[in-house]
């Protein structure tokens, strides 16, 4: 099965995870300062900051795209209840 | 905490100023002019004495909306709750056929600013609105299927919109107090719309701060609870607006600030300051807070505190719930970088005294604090899991699992207390060693 590595810098925890995963299936069990609102890719409460390994998520939905830009996000801000690790190694932060 | 310059904060009334206007509270005036091109077209509601269930409203509060008339065309600024639309429109149409306005400006999409848009869009379906683009998703939520039909814009920092001789010019103001919130600067008149920001609570027919009653506590008060837990992205929009020198402030709520709009600016820079100056230099602020039936989580909570102290990094100190109020403590975790709360299990749950200080900070900013838990229980123990969910809500990262001691602690379990207050400070310190888990760890959490 093929892995990704995330790591959550706030909490200093690195988890290998199956490839697909996504970060909110991840972050509140080890205690992450990432939160969630809506948790359905609409609010953007869950912005989150990919320090490294953006290429190692999933491409952005048309709904995650939206979110984002009317968000104000950054160029490497992600909604962590969307994206999923698709291998390699993603490092987050909350945003 | 007492304005040092409370004549300058609240100036005297003028008895001319008010007879001008020939208003007085509780009557309902007309449309209100506030310049030679401003018009006020809010209404009054005298009578609310809750606001948002979260607010006292001694005597009520204004919802201001506002008419700019442009030599091509006029603009309406923000409108009114909706038991009040027939005031609104009753109001507008004193200064503006429907025909004649072209832009609709809608700051903040909060249900108090926003119950007249409906029915102004099916009035004037040409309106070209104007709101953030966080403003945007609570938009679409309040058109629904009508979003799309009409002409909406949305605007950043530097964006503007002319109408004529008088120009818009946008400001991104989020979070004062949602996502959405934004003001807007009439350039040619020195006049800024800031909705929520610098508003207040505090109904009076006279309208303007140079006329009204005594308002510095519902100023105050109105900021303490909708403004302090976003004091950090108040500042920011300080930042922005501060140099616009504003000769007119006008807000969503409550008085008109024509009469030193400068010091409101600079009380609210007053107020997002800290309120306990910062005595630990470069240090780390732990708090640790407890609460014990039997004498056992008080056993584990100095020990938590012990562990944590070894670290030269950190500054620790101890409260026993009991023994204080709830406001002084959030002063106090307001400026602190880490919470641990000590609780046992009664009646399967957390002590109230945690909950009342727990339920307090919704009053301040604690995203990204660091959070623990811990306690000891009889029976089942579910207090310290409870806790922890309320302090990952409250936005903080608990990145250490809390400690549940049955009964009273042992030697082995005082040695782990310690323990976890040595990690907990480490995490503070910012040098904890990276940890590497499989996600299969987790399923047991």
């Amino acid at each position: 099965m093929a892995t990704g590595k995330l790591i959550f810098e706030d909490v200093a925890l690195a988890v290998n995870v199956p490839a697909g995963t996504r970060i909110i299936e991840i972050s509140e069990k080890i205690g992450a300062g990432i939160t969630y609102g809506c948790r359905e890719g609409e609010c953007g409460t869950c912005l989150t900051h990919v320090v490294e390994g953006g290429e190692n998520l999933s491409d952005p939905s048309a709904l995650e795209q939206r979110v984002l830009k009317e968000n104000l996000a950054g160029r490497n801000d992600r909604l962590a209840c969307q994206c999923q690790v698709l291998g390699g190694t993603v490092r987050v932060r909350p945003g | 905490m007492p304005d040092p310059s409370p004549p300058a904060f609240a100036p005297a009334p003028d008895p001319g100023s008010v007879s001008k206007h020939g208003l007085g509270r509780g009557l309902e005036p007309g449309a209100v002019p506030v310049t030679d091109r401003v018009t006020w077209i809010g209404a009054l509601d005298p009578d609310l004495r809750t606001f948002d269930v979260i607010l006292k409203t001694a005597n009520g509060t204004t919802y201001n909306a506002y008419a700019v008339r442009g030599s091509d065309g006029v603009a309406v600024i923000d409108t009114v709750k909706a038991p009040f639309v027939d005031a609104f429109f009753a109001r507008l149409e004193q200064v503006a056929r429907y025909d004649e306005l072209r832009v609709l400006v809608l700051n903040h999409l909060e249900p108090d600013h926003t119950g007249a848009v409906v029915e102004l869009l099916r009035r004037a379906p040409h309106l070209k609105l104007h709101v953030s683009p966080r403003g945007l998703q609570v938009l679409r939520a309040l058109l629904k299927d009508r979003f799309d039909q009409y002409d909406i814009r949305g605007v950043t920092t530097g964006d503007s919109v002319s109408l004529g001789d008088l120009t818009l010019r946008f400001f991104t103001t989020p979070y004062v107090h949602w996502p959405d919130t934004q003001c807007c600067f009439l350039q040619e008149q020195d006049l800024l719309f800031t909705c929520d920001l610098l508003g207040c609570h505090f109904c009076d027919g006279r309208l303007f701060n140079d006329a009204v009653g005594d308002f510095r506590f519902s100023f105050e008060y109105y900021f303490d609870h909708i403004m302090r837990p976003f004091r950090r992205y108040v500042a920011q929009a300080l930042d922005l607006i501060e140099p616009l020198s504003p000769k007119v402030i006008a807000p969503g709520h409550g008085p008109i600030l024509r009469a030193h709009p400068d010091a409101y600016i600079r009380h609210y820079r007053r107020l997002v300051s800290s309120r306990l100056a910062r005595e630990t230099g470069s240090e780390k602020t732990l708090l640790v807070f407890y609460v014990s039936a039997y004498g056992a989580t008080e056993q584990m909570a100095q020990a938590v505190a012990q562990g944590a102290s070894e670290n030269p990094a950190v500054r620790v100190s101890l409260f026993d719930l009991q023994g204080g109020e709830v406001l002084p403590f959030v002063d106090l975790i307001e400026e602190a970088d880490g919470l641990v709360f000590g609780t046992p299990t009664i009646n399967g749950d957390a002590v109230r005294t945690v909950w009342d200080l727990l339920s307090s900070l919704v009053d301040i900013e604690t995203k990204g604090k660091l959070g623990a838990a811990f306690g000891s229980y009889g029976w089942s123990g579910e207090a310290v899991a409870m806790v922890e969910a309320r302090l990952q809500g409250l936005k903080m990262r608990v990145p250490v699992s809390g400690m549940r001691v049955k009964l009273h602690p042992g030697a082995d379990d005082l040695d782990s207390c310690r323990a976890f207050g040595r990690d907990l400070a480490d995490h503070l310190a910012g040098g904890p060693a990276p940890r590497e888990i499989d996600m299969t760890q987790l399923l047991t959490r």
